[in-house]
């Protein structure tokens, strides 16, 4: 690529960038900070900006509430992760087996992702629904015993999240590996069939291990997705029954916009927050440095 | 009216139909006859009616009608979109907001006082104490109410009690009399829909019908922690409890209008709810007393629990404006405003001593009861619609009542530690 010529050529990408960045500062930094800032304040209705330290937080650890999304989150998060990169990833050897017509179960393995969340959430509620979904269908069929009512349980309630955000994310999962195993070179795969080894055994030790790159970028986009996961219960669940599945940003919503307690909700929000960046700043970290060995 | 005044007035609407097109009303300086924007959350079939005949009072007025209706989550989103345009200093001229939320808005200083609109029109004679009270910040007017909803009724299908041979009760112990007869036949006795504040409005009416009018106040409504911890509550819970047996198991999520579909249809025989439901009823053409009857709900026939509706005014800057605003709060009082307005609603005039004639017989009943429990000092508010407590505490307390309906493992004595805390939530 030719250098820039012109001296005044230098300013030009700056000059363009300089919108787009102006408003991320002030929309996402400066949004932050805001919250921040309110999360010590006395808001209750609207916005004020009285400061009482860490009040608000102390009555967030103190809160019920936000122990059961607390819990719920880490249930519904390791749950989720570990359930949709397992199942993309043997989706994706699957069908990295030279299938016929793996163009078309591509496509319907990644289509749940072309649905929104709300739609997912809807369609999961009747399934599970147990007067309209699976269980009435059973005892339809002669199994008068059929019993799954797990969204009606208080204690099972978030097993019929996992449930629903699995099936949509483990197709968008396996596109990923499916494009890291293709990315693979071919000879090394050939190499150690000369050298006789079983098809298991390449995979276990030789094409899993180099897909490592992909298993971070993927384990990033479905834990981020798992903690901020808001529509999806909303349209499940509403948090329900009682609160038995209320996540971080359900409970966030109902405490800032429904209960005239921002202050509360602004601390339930660095909260989430500051779990994202427990996850994304060591990422970070670790491929920065990587980026300057190279 | 004279014609020449009629000229003026419609002059005066023209403009300011071409200002709006010009798109000059967003400006909104323009001194001409008053604009009126009015942010609320009727939206459907019958209540988008009753908002109507306002819009159509006020134009009559020569007022500039600006219909401002955020749908959804009753209310929880015209509030957010309210509380974004306050902060931004660009409030609409009246706006719905119901209950203690009224005083928490006040207590913003942001809420115009009604006091001489009130004082010409006689709203103290005209409205009981225990609801001018939720009207007023520091003794002065600052909503005018709308309508008044009876929340502790009892919703019955004649015929499936017919079908299982039960009787209409009268107290809770009736209540499972008729239940279990309405098993045993195979319906489903109650549909509750499992959202938290219908399992409110469920608990609510165990402990006025249970506990009495006094424990309602002292326990629901001043949160005293004796109450809360007395016998009487720990009978209200368990007899809550019971009452979850009798519903069917799919009832989480449900939405309040499919349970009353389900008394509709004869799927079940008995839904608590209040009188918006008899709109449900209407709907499918059934008639009140023959079709479907509505009756106290068990042990509180001496008492009423309201939801009333009211409009608060914001501060707004011009005359013209201003005027407007006057003008609304006296329609909204007026004798014609609310009977057409109930009528269309489903709930009953807010005015006291009005005629009834056009009303169906259980919105006659209804008035019948508000007259005198108002002077029997059993007119009591609903926790359950937002009528009682600020928002945090009743929210606080619903999610106590629902995870106890939830959570067969919760005891009676955890609820009512529970309760407690959730009273302290300021």
């Amino acid at each position: 690529m030719p250098a820039p010529s012109k001296p005044q050529t230098i300013w030009l990408p700056k000059l363009v960038l300089a919108p787009s960045f102006l408003l991320a500062i002030l929309f996402i930094y400066g949004l932050m900070l805001w919250n921040g800032y309110l999360s010590v304040s006395a808001s209750r209705l609207l916005p004020n900006y009285e400061f009482i330290g860490l009040e608000n937080y102390a009555d967030l650890m103190a809160s019920e509430r936000w122990q059961v999304a607390m819990r719920n989150l880490l249930v519904f998060g390791s749950l989720f992760v570990s359930l949709s990169m397992a199942l993309g990833l043997l989706l994706a050897i699957l069908l990295d087996q030279r299938v016929r017509a793996e163009g078309l179960l591509r496509s319907i393995y990644l289509y749940p992702m072309a649905l929104s969340f709300i739609v997912t959430g809807t369609a999961w509620k009747w399934i599970l629904n147990p007067g309209l979904g699976l269980e009435h269908l059973f005892r339809q069929w002669g199994f008068s015993e059929a019993n799954f009512d797990w969204l009606v349980q208080s204690d099972r309630a978030i097993y019929c999240v996992v449930i629903a955000a699995v099936w949509q994310s483990s197709g968008f999962v396996m596109a990923l590996f499916l494009a890291g195993l293709r990315g693979i070179d071919e000879s090394i795969i050939k190499a150690a069939q000369v050298d006789g080894a079983s098809l298991p055994r390449i995979y276990w030790r030789i094409i899993i291990p180099s897909l490592r790159p992909v298993f971070f970028s993927t384990l990033m986009v479905v834990s981020h997705l798992a903690i901020k996961s808001f529509d999806l219960v909303m349209a499940l669940t509403a948090g329900g029954p009682g609160y038995a599945t209320d996540l971080p940003a359900t409970f966030m919503y109902t405490m800032a916009f429904s209960r005239g307690q921002i202050g509360l909700g602004a601390a339930s929000a660095t909260m989430m927050l500051a779990t994202v960046a427990a996850i994304v700043v060591p990422y970070l970290y670790s491929e920065l440095r990587q980026a300057k060995k190279a | 009216m004279t014609s020449t005044s009629f000229t003026t007035k419609h002059l005066a609407r023209s403009m300011a139909r071409t200002l709006a097109l010009s798109g000059l009303l967003s400006l909104g300086q323009h001194a001409r006859a008053g604009e009126l924007e009015v942010l609320h959350w009727w939206t459907s079939g019958g209540e988008a009616k009753a908002v109507m005949s306002l819009k159509n009072s006020m134009q009559a007025k020569g007022h500039v009608w600006k219909d401002y209706a955020v749908a959804g989550g009753a209310g929880d989103a015209a509030m957010t979109v309210l509380k974004s345009r306050v902060v931004s200093g660009n409030a609409p001229a009246a706006a719905q907001i119901k209950g203690p939320a009224l005083q928490e808005w006040a207590r913003e200083g942001v809420l115009e006082n009604m006091n001489d609109v009130a004082r010409a029109e006689h709203w103290d004679d005209l409205l009981p104490p225990a609801i001018s009270n939720l009207m007023k910040y520091k003794g002065n007017y600052i909503a005018a109410p709308v309508n008044v909803h009876r929340v502790n009724w009892l919703w019955v299908n004649p015929e499936v009690f017919k079908k299982a041979g039960a009787k209409v009760p009268g107290n809770w112990a009736e209540f499972f009399v008729a239940a279990n007869a309405l098993k045993k036949a195979g319906f489903i006795a109650l549909a509750h829909g499992g959202q938290n504040w219908q399992d409110f409005t469920t608990f609510e009416a165990i402990a006025l019908g249970e506990g009495g009018t006094e424990f309602y106040k002292k326990a629901l409504l001043q949160l005293d922690p004796a109450s809360l911890k007395s016998p009487t509550m720990e009978h209200v819970l368990n007899t809550f409890r019971q009452v979850k047996a009798y519903t069917d198991k799919n009832a989480a999520g449900r939405d309040w209008n499919l349970a009353t579909a389900m008394v509709i249809k004869g799927e079940a025989g008995m839904q608590l709810m209040g009188d918006w439901a008899k709109g449900e009823f209407m709907a499918t053409g059934k008639l009140p007393g023959k079709d479907f009857l509505c009756v106290p709900s068990p042990g509180s026939a001496k008492a009423y629990t309201f939801n009333v509706d009211s409009f608060a005014l914001f501060k707004v800057k011009g005359q013209a404006k201003q005027a407007a605003q006057k003008d609304l709060a006296t329609a909204i009082m007026s004798p014609e405003f609310q009977e057409v307005f109930n009528l269309n609603k489903g709930s009953i005039p807010v005015r006291m001593g009005m005629k009834m004639d056009k009303f169906d017989d259980c919105a006659k009943a209804s008035a019948r009861d508000f007259g005198d429990s108002s002077k029997a000092a059993s007119l009591l508010p609903s926790v359950a619609h937002g009528m009682a407590l600020p928002s945090a505490t009743e929210g606080a307390l619903k999610d106590v009542v629902s995870q106890f309906w939830n959570d067969e493992k919760m005891s009676v004595q955890q609820a009512q530690d529970r309760l407690l805390a959730a009273a302290k939530t300021h």
